[in-house]
C-alpha cells in the first residue's frame, strides 16, 4: 500500500472520528440528518399528499395493488429464504407465488394468506446478515430512507432480483414503480402520524427503531443479543412510602380514578392554553 | 389438655398456610394476563361505537382502566433514562415518570384508536415457572394481509402481580428506542430540559385531542 493510500485512509479515519457523535452506530450522523430532512421535506410536499389522496380510493383497488406488488415481491423473498437455508419458508413462498398468480388473477388476490401460507419479507441484505455480515453504520439514503451500509451496498442486487424491474415498456414500469411507492406510503400513513406523536426527536427515534427492527428482521424476530439494560433499577415495589407514581398506580388498580384525573388535568390545562396558543405551530 | 391445644394450634397454622397457598398461586400467570388484557382491549376497541367513531377520550379511559394498572412505568422510565436516572433527584424522577407515562398513554391510545378488524395471535411462552422476568410474544394479524406486526412484552413479577416494563413493536424495544431520545435531550438541557420537553409535548397532544376529538 503506497504512502499516499495510507495517508488517505488515515485521513478518512480521522475525519470519521472527528464527527464522532454520541452514538457509535451512527458515525455519519450529520450526513444522515441532512438526508432525513430532505426526505422529510419531499414526503411533506409530494409523497404524503399523494398517498393521502390515494387512500381515498376504494379499498379493493388498494388491496389489489398491494397484493399485485406483494406477489412480485414474494419471488426474491423465496430466493432469499432458500439462500438462508430456510427451506420450509422458501418453499412456502414459492407456493404463494404459484397460488396467487394462478388462482389470484395474476396476484391481485392474496389467496396464499388465507390458505395458511403467510407472507414473509426477505431481501439480500437480510441474507447477508444471516450469513454473518454485520450491518455497518446507519445510512439515510435520499428517497429510499433508512438503511445500513451493508444494505445500501447490495441494493443493486435487490433491484435486479425484483421481477418488476423487467417489465416493459419502460413507461409502464416506471408508472408502476411510482404506484407501488405511493401504495406503500399510504399503508404507513397511520403509523407515521403515530410517530409524530411518540417521538421527541424524530431522527433519533427513527434511527434507533429502524436499527433494532432491521436486526430483528435478519433473525426473523429472534435476535441473538436482545436489548440489555445498563443501570437496571429492578422492579418497582409499590409498598407504603413509595412515591406518588407508584401509589397512584396502586390506587388506579382499584378505582382508575387518579390516573384519569391526571391526564384530564393535563387536558384541561391544555384547553386553557389552547386559546391564546392557537397561533403556535404544532410540529 | 395441653396436647389438644397444641394440636389445634398446629391445625390452625396448617389451615392458615393452606389459605395462603391458593392466594399465592392465584396471581395470574404473565401470558394469561397479557392475553386477557389484549383481548379485552381489542374487543372493546372493535365494538365500542365511540371508539370506532374516533373518540380519543374514550380510548384514553379504556387504556387507563384496563392497561395502566399492569405497567411498571417507574422502571420503564428509569431504564430509558439509563445512567442519568441516578443523577436525578427523587422529585425529578417522579416528574419524569409521570410525563413519560402520559406520553406513552397518548401514543398507545393513538395506536388503539386505529384498530379496525385486526386479530391477535399469542405465541407459547418460553419460561421456567421460577422466572421472575419473562417475555410474552404476540402478533397482530392485519386484515389487509400485510406482514403480521410483532408485539412482545417483558414482564416482571411483583407482589402485586406481573407488570409490564418494556414493549417491543415490530422488533424495536420501547426502552431501547427512547434511550437515544432521552440522552439527546438530557445532553441538551439536563434532566429538567427533558422533563420540560416531555411536558410541552404532552400539552400539545392533549390540546390536539381536546380540539379535534376525531382521530385524524
Amino acid at each position: 500500500m503506497s504512502a499516499i493510500r495510507r495517508i488517505a485512509v488515515l485521513a478518512i479515519a480521522l475525519a470519521l472520528a472527528g464527527c464522532a457523535t454520541n452514538n457509535p452506530r451512527d458515525p455519519l450522523e450529520p450526513f444522515n440528518r441532512a438526508m432525513f430532512q430532505f426526505n422529510d421535506k419531499l414526503d411533506q410536499v409530494a409523497l404524503k399528499p399523494t398517498a393521502e389522496a390515494y387512500s381515498k380510493l376504494p379499498s379493493f383497488v388498494r388491496t389489489g395493488v398491494g397484493n399485485f406488488f406483494g406477489n412480485l415481491g414474494d419471488v426474491p423473498t423465496a430466493v432469499n429464504n432458500l439462500l438462508q437455508g430456510k427451506l420450509a419458508d422458501g418453499l412456502s413462498d414459492v407456493m404463494r407465488v404459484a397460488v396467487n398468480t394462478t388462482f389470484g388473477f395474476g396476484g391481485l388476490l392474496d389467496i396464499g394468506t388465507e390458505a395458511g401460507l403467510y407472507k414473509h419479507n426477505e431481501d439480500f441484505g437480510q441474507t447477508l446478515g444471516k450469513w454473518g455480515v454485520r450491518s455497518g453504520p446507519y445510512v439515510v439514503l435520499p428517497l429510499f430512507g433508512s438503511s445500513t451500509l451493508r444494505d445500501t451496498l447490495v441494493m443493486p442486487v435487490d433491484i435486479e432480483a425484483d421481477p418488476w424491474h423487467y417489465a416493459r415498456p419502460i413507461r409502464w414500469r416506471n408508472t408502476g414503480s411510482v404506484v407501488r411507492v405511493v401504495d406503500q406510503r399510504a399503508a404507513l400513513l397511520d403509523a407515521s402520524n403515530l410517530l409524530e406523536e411518540a417521538a421527541l426527536d424524530r431522527y433519533v427515534f427513527v434511527r434507533d427503531a429502524y436499527l433494532q427492527r432491521r436486526q430483528s428482521k435478519v433473525y426473523d424476530g429472534e435476535p441473538p443479543e436482545t436489548s440489555t439494560y445498563e443501570f437496571d433499577v429492578g422492579p418497582t415495589l409499590t409498598e407504603a412510602g413509595g412515591d406518588a407514581a407508584s401509589t397512584s398506580s396502586v390506587a388506579a388498580a382499584k378505582s382508575g380514578e387518579p390516573e384519569s384525573k391526571r391526564v384530564v388535568e393535563v387536558e384541561q390545562n391544555a384547553r386553557h392554553h389552547a386559546q391564546p396558543d392557537t397561533k403556535e405551530n404544532i410540529k | 389438655m395441653n396436647v389438644l391445644k397444641k394440636l389445634f394450634a398446629i391445625a390452625g397454622i396448617a389451615l392458615g398456610m393452606l389459605a395462603f397457598v391458593p392466594h399465592a398461586s392465584a396471581q395470574e400467570a404473565p401470558d394469561t394476563l397479557v392475553k386477557r388484557i389484549s383481548l379485552e382491549v381489542l374487543e372493546t376497541a372493535k365494538t365500542d361505537k365511540d371508539i370506532q367513531g374516533g373518540n380519543q377520550k374514550r380510548v384514553l379511559e379504556l387504556v387507563e382502566s384496563k392497561v395502566l394498572p399492569h405497567v411498571d412505568f417507574q422502571r420503564m422510565t428509569a431504564l430509558a433514562a439509563g445512567r442519568f436516572w441516578r443523577e436525578a433527584t427523587p422529585e425529578q424522577q417522579k416528574q419524569l415518570t409521570n410525563e413519560f407515562r402520559t406520553l406513552l398513554v397518548y401514543t398507545y391510545s393513538g395506536a388503539i384508536s386505529q384498530i379496525r378488524d385486526q386479530k391477535l395471535d399469542f405465541k407459547p411462552m418460553r419460561a421456567e415457572p421460577s422466572d421472575t422476568e419473562v417475555e410474552v410474544r404476540t402478533q397482530v394479524l392485519q386484515p389487509r394481509g400485510g406482514d403480521p406486526i410483532q408485539l412482545n412484552y417483558r414482564l416482571e413479577k411483583t407482589p402485586n402481580g406481573w407488570k409490564i416494563y418494556d414493549m417491543n413493536v415490530l422488533g424495536a424495544w420501547l426502552v431501547e428506542t427512547y434511550k437515544g431520545n432521552f440522552a439527546a435531550e438530557i445532553n441538551k438541557g439536563g434532566i429538567d430540559g427533558l422533563i420540560k420537553t416531555l411536558t410541552d409535548k404532552n400539552k400539545r397532544l392533549a390540546a390536539s385531542i381536546a380540539k379535534a376529538p376525531k382521530a385524524s
